[in-house]
């Protein structure tokens, strides 16, 4: 977020919707309508003065309006813009009575005279992440809005929130108690005709279980209770979650409660539910409603400007295989809850994919409206005696209110070497910024400190006032007087004021330590190295080439395709094998991909930027393939396990999923046979392989659907644990029931015992939701395997990276990070990664490409100057920093005087393990050496 | 100077300031794109900003 308000190349729009729209793909005219904020924003330094002293409560929006805000405020503490924000509706100026805040701001910021505007912006393309609303149950059998300890999900996330109203307490809302027993109540919202939401959220059970985990780590005697339809954790590591709430005592009824009421007396709410043909009444000190996904409201309107076709659900229609099919030239992409309801990294895949789209048809304008940040020439301080200047922040009230800060200031005037102190309102202001530099200048101060918030979101832009300054950037101190001082401390002012003193005299003491560094640069190689041909490798090197860069294409077999080659169908229509044959083409068709099929990799080293591969061919004849390469995607895929269990191979009756789709596309369904049953689940969810397979379910509706149209006669059977048709998908789940497709559950511990009985089977289970055992007898039999890893181990091994304990790649961030890996320059996409649908596999592996070109088109990269590096002389070349290394940066290089461990600056991220672990002290961490930490340490005790 | 009219333009807009748009528009700012991130709200973040701890690292979410 704060990244996205920093970039010279973002510009943020707040308050700013589209209007209209003119031109053609690659040169769009928009026209956009400003709301007034009634504050200027480049005269808001988001100190919030003028919310401390407006004399309005609203309910916060922020906090699902369960909190306070004012009518003049800065919504939440990280906000991006940090500029307040005027409630019209609220504030009292608006009905000619106040306007403390024109004159409590010292910015002049607040503006009532302000308009709406409008403007136009030319662009080649668009990317539509509108995003979603959270479903609101207003009227209803919940009683929300009129019981006062039922809340939705979203407010139950703030009220679990440390930034939240009850700064993170959990308490229920009509006595402001800790309650003993808390329900959850899944889709509210969702797969439910009575609100006309038929389709399931996606994410609502994950999350349910997420914060009933939560709760159990606030408090862990808290009752939770989830009822639900069927529990779809099917996510990556989403099933292990759903493992340890239940190993966590949480308890999961499946019922879906009728209505709820509420107990006069204490405010409790009583739970009516049918379990097992009983009713039972259950009282709870509070219900939390996990509500699903809402389409953005401003959809409808979005679509009629910019001629989208928005579907029956009320998000934008796609074709089943888009970006890849139905966005071709059209210069307009949509991504996240826009087109499907998803979670965080699904979205991020999506509009990754979205983007990565129209980065292709604009790739040969990358650059020219770009902007690149112009220096002063660096200047030496070489030889100089420290002159220090210190920078103390107010950051408004957060730190003024409680740290003195005038007694700060003078007091670091006192300390040796500082030749300048100020105090500032708010250093990370424009104005506050331009003061610095200008004063480094004036005074010729060189060295640095700014007293204020955290390094990790401010240290960067600090560092920049000192470049522009021509000085060094590494000349930075900074202290933490917010986090550290006035906000753990705000209950005692004298004590916060002198631990602020304290830090900054170790701070002045560091900086004088300090040195200029520089930032080591490495040249790319802008060619990619995709491994694997199927539909994740073909989809990422066709994006990759669309976008000028030349890619190498491995694939193991003699032919591309993968999986999609067993693919006759999709829920949604598509057709896989045409998509399978343009595919094909395209990539053979495209000059900049290079194929090389029948190849697998024999050898890789190097680092980001500077790969090399050796290829061989499979089998081992012919020659090798030596490459060279800036980026590598891994899309190596997974394969359908052959089962061990239900008789398959002994019976030609006996089929998995895939098998049945080839032979319903072949020869059709022999004559003779009436009852198919299908058995989910088979061999996962299991103690084996404890993850859900994510795609089974709707492979099971989808050959049961197209079973029914081809055989209407025939009787088709599926027996589930639970259904896992997410999103749209839940709509062809009823269209089969509607068929007479016949779902009928099953308990892990008791599962469905098969016989051979002649050419047929006898099926025998217990439904638990019955309470009864049930026999049926069929001729097909059907089994929903999992996709298992296909040779990740290996590869793994080779490539040094990580793999989950089912054997798929681990991705650097599984909810942000979901196609990088923590070694930069690698890339991951497909059932490498995790199983998962045609779609889902397009968008991952477009966002794969795009994340490779992003670093494929940079020139060079640069690295920090704070890392290790190796002192020669008192190097023995013991290897020992080699192995402390977690990036592998460290080799050993052959020299005259025998072996020397040596750095490379760029892959180090400066943890220092190496340095730490070096027995003769010739590793030095730059910028945290140990003169400058002694010296800081020092400076504690002095006093 | 047709032809230069012809051209594409290198600015991409992105509608809507969640965790989506603000990936998606810091990817296309470091791919060398200008991006206009149009936000209806006064403030970006979407609902990613509102969340407590996402599964399964816990961290908090921005």
């Amino acid at each position: 977020m704060a990244d996205a308000g920093r970039h010279p190349n973002i510009r943020i729009l707040t308050n700013t919707e589209v209007v209209d729209i003119e031109g053609r793909p690659g040169a769009f005219t928009v026209t956009l309508q400003k709301h007034p904020r009634f504050v200027e924003e480049d005269l808001c330094t988001g100190c919030r003065t003028c919310q401390s002293f407006c004399p309005v409560l609203m309910p916060n929006p922020f906090d699902e309006g369960l909190g306070e805000a004012r009518a003049i405020s800065v919504w939440c503490p990280q906000a991006v813009p940090a500029v307040a924000y005027v409630d019209r509706e609220r504030c009292l100026h608006f009905q000619g009575k106040c306007g403390i805040c024109l004159t409590v701001c010292k910015n002049n910021a607040v503006n009532f005279q302000q308009k709406r505007k409008r403007g136009k912006v030319n662009v080649g393309a668009i990317v539509i992440t509108a995003g979603y609303e959270v479903f609101k149950p207003l009227k209803g059998p919940y009683g929300y809005g009129e019981f006062k300890n039922v809340v939705t999900s979203i407010e139950y996330e703030r009220i679990t929130n440390s930034t939240g109203p009850t700064g993170g307490e959990i308490l229920r809302r009509s006595d402001y108690r800790v309650p003993h027993k808390i329900a959850w109540i899944q889709c509210v919202g969702s797969r439910d005709l009575k609100f006309g939401r038929s389709y399931c959220s996606a994410f609502c059970c994950t999350y349910a279980i997420k914060q009933a985990l939560v709760t159990k780590d606030h408090h862990p005697d808290i009752e939770t209770v989830i009822f639900h339809n069927d529990i779809r954790t099917f996510g990556k590591g989403f099933e292990d979650l759903f493992n340890r709430a239940l190993s966590r005592g949480v308890r999961f009824v499946r019922s879906r409660p009728p209505l709820l009421r509420e107990n006069p007396e204490n405010g409790n709410i009583i739970v009516s539910y049918v379990a097992q043909d009983r009713l039972i009444r259950e009282e709870f000190d509070m219900v939390v409603l996990s509500v699903g996904v809402v389409p953005a409201p401003g959809n409808r309107d979005l679509g009629r400007i910019l001629g989208l076709e928005v579907n029956e659900h009320g998000f934008f229609e796609i074709h089943p295989f888009y970006p890849l099919e139905g966005a071709d030239g059209k210069g307009i992409y949509v991504g996240g809850n826009s087109v499907f309801p998803m979670d965080i990294p699904d979205t991020i895949c999506s509009s990754g994919a979205a983007a990565a789209t129209a980065a292709e048809l604009l790739a040969s304008q990358r650059g020219s409206l770009a902007v690149k940040k112009q220096y002063p020439p660096e200047r030496s301080v070489e030889g100089e005696e420290p002159r220090i200047g210190v920078f103390v922040c107010h950051c408004g009230t957060n730190i003024a209110g409680v740290v003195d800060v005038r007694e700060v200031v003078q007091y670091v005037k006192g300390l040796k070497d500082v030749v300048y102190a100020e105090n500032q309102l708010i250093s990370c202001s424009n104005e506050g910024l331009r003061r610095i530099t200008n004063l480094i200048r004036e005074r010729g101060l060189n060295r640095v400190v700014v007293a204020a918030c955290t390094p990790r979101t401010h240290e960067q832009i600090f560092r920049e006032a000192l470049r522009e300054a021509g000085l060094n950037p590494y000349l930075l101190e900074m202290v933490n007087i917010r986090e550290h001082c006035s906000w753990v401390h705000s209950m005692d002012k004298k004590e916060a004021t002198e631990k602020a003193k304290e830090l900054l005299r170790m701070a002045v003491s560091r900086a004088r330590d300090l040195a200029p560094l520089k930032e080591p640069s490495l040249k790319v190689n802008p060619r990619a190295l995709v491994l694997g041909g199927g539909l994740a490798g073909m989809t990422a090197s066709l994006s990759l080439a669309r976008q000028g860069f030349e890619v190498y294409l491995v694939e193991r077999e003699r032919e591309l395709g993968g999986n999609l080659r067993h693919l006759h169908y999709t829920l949604e229509g598509g057709d896989p094998q045409k998509l399978l044959q343009k595919l094909r083409q395209r990539v053979e068709d495209e000059e900049r991909i290079r194929l090389y099929l029948g190849y697998e990799l024999l050898d890789f080293s190097g680092y980001v930027g500077n790969f090399k591969s050796v290829l061989v061919p499979v089998g081992g004849d012919g020659d090798q393939v030596e490459i060279e390469h800036g980026a590598l995607i891994i899309a190596t895929g997974g394969k359908p396990l052959e089962p061990s269990e239900y008789h398959y191979g002994e019976s030609e009756r006996v089929l998995t999923q895939l098998e049945l789709e080839r032979m319903m596309a072949t020869t059709g369904i022999p004559e003779g046979i009436r009852t198919v049953v299908m058995i989910q689940c088979v061999e996962s969810r299991n103690e084996k392989r404890p993850y859900c397979s994510r795609i089974c379910c709707g492979e099971a509706v989808k050959n049961g659907l197209k079973l029914k149209e081809t055989r209407p006669d025939l009787k088709v059977v599926v027996l589930y644990r639970d259904m896992r048709t997410y999103g749209f998908f839940e709509d062809y789940y009823r269209k089969a029931r509607e068929k007479g497709v016949l779902f009928l559950p099953y308990d892990p511990e008791r599962k469905p015992e098969v016989e051979l009985e002649g050419d047929g089977f006898k099926v025998r289970w217990w439904v638990p939701t019955l309470g009864q055992d049930f026999e049926l007898v069929a001729d097909l039999l059907v089994l929903s395997v999992p996709v298992v890893p296909d040779g990740n181990r290996e590869l793994a091994q080779r490539l040094g990276l990580p793999s989950t304990r089912e054997g798929f790649f681990m991705e650097a961030h599984p909810k942000l990070r979901p196609v990088d890996f923590g070694t930069d320059g690698i890339f991951l996409c497909g059932m490498a990664h995790y199983p998962k649908y045609i779609s889902e596999t397009i968008a991952q592996a477009k966002t794969a490409a795009l994340r490779a070109a992003v670093l494929l088109s940079q020139e060079e990269i640069r690295g920090s100057g704070a890392v290790c590096e190796v002192i020669e002389g008192l190097c023995i070349g013991c290897g020992a920093c080699i192995e402390a290394c977690t990036y592998g940066a460290i080799r050993l290089i052959e020299v005259k005087g025998g072996k020397k461990a040596q750095v490379n600056p760029v892959i180090c991220r400066g943890d220092g393990l190496c340095s730490a672990r070096c027995p003769t002290g010739a590793i030095r961490l730059n910028h945290f050496t140990d003169e400058q930490i002694m010296d800081q340490v020092d400076a504690l005790f002095e006093a | 100077m047709a032809r230069v009219l012809d051209m594409p333009i290198g600015a991409v807009m992105v509608i809507g300031g969640g965790i989506g748009g603000i990936q998606a528009s810091l990817d296309l700012a470091s791919l060398g794109f200008k991006v206009y991130l149009v936000e209806k709200g006064p403030q970006i973040g979407g609902k990613m900003a509102q969340l407590d701890k996402t599964f399964p690292t816990m961290d908090c979410s921005l």
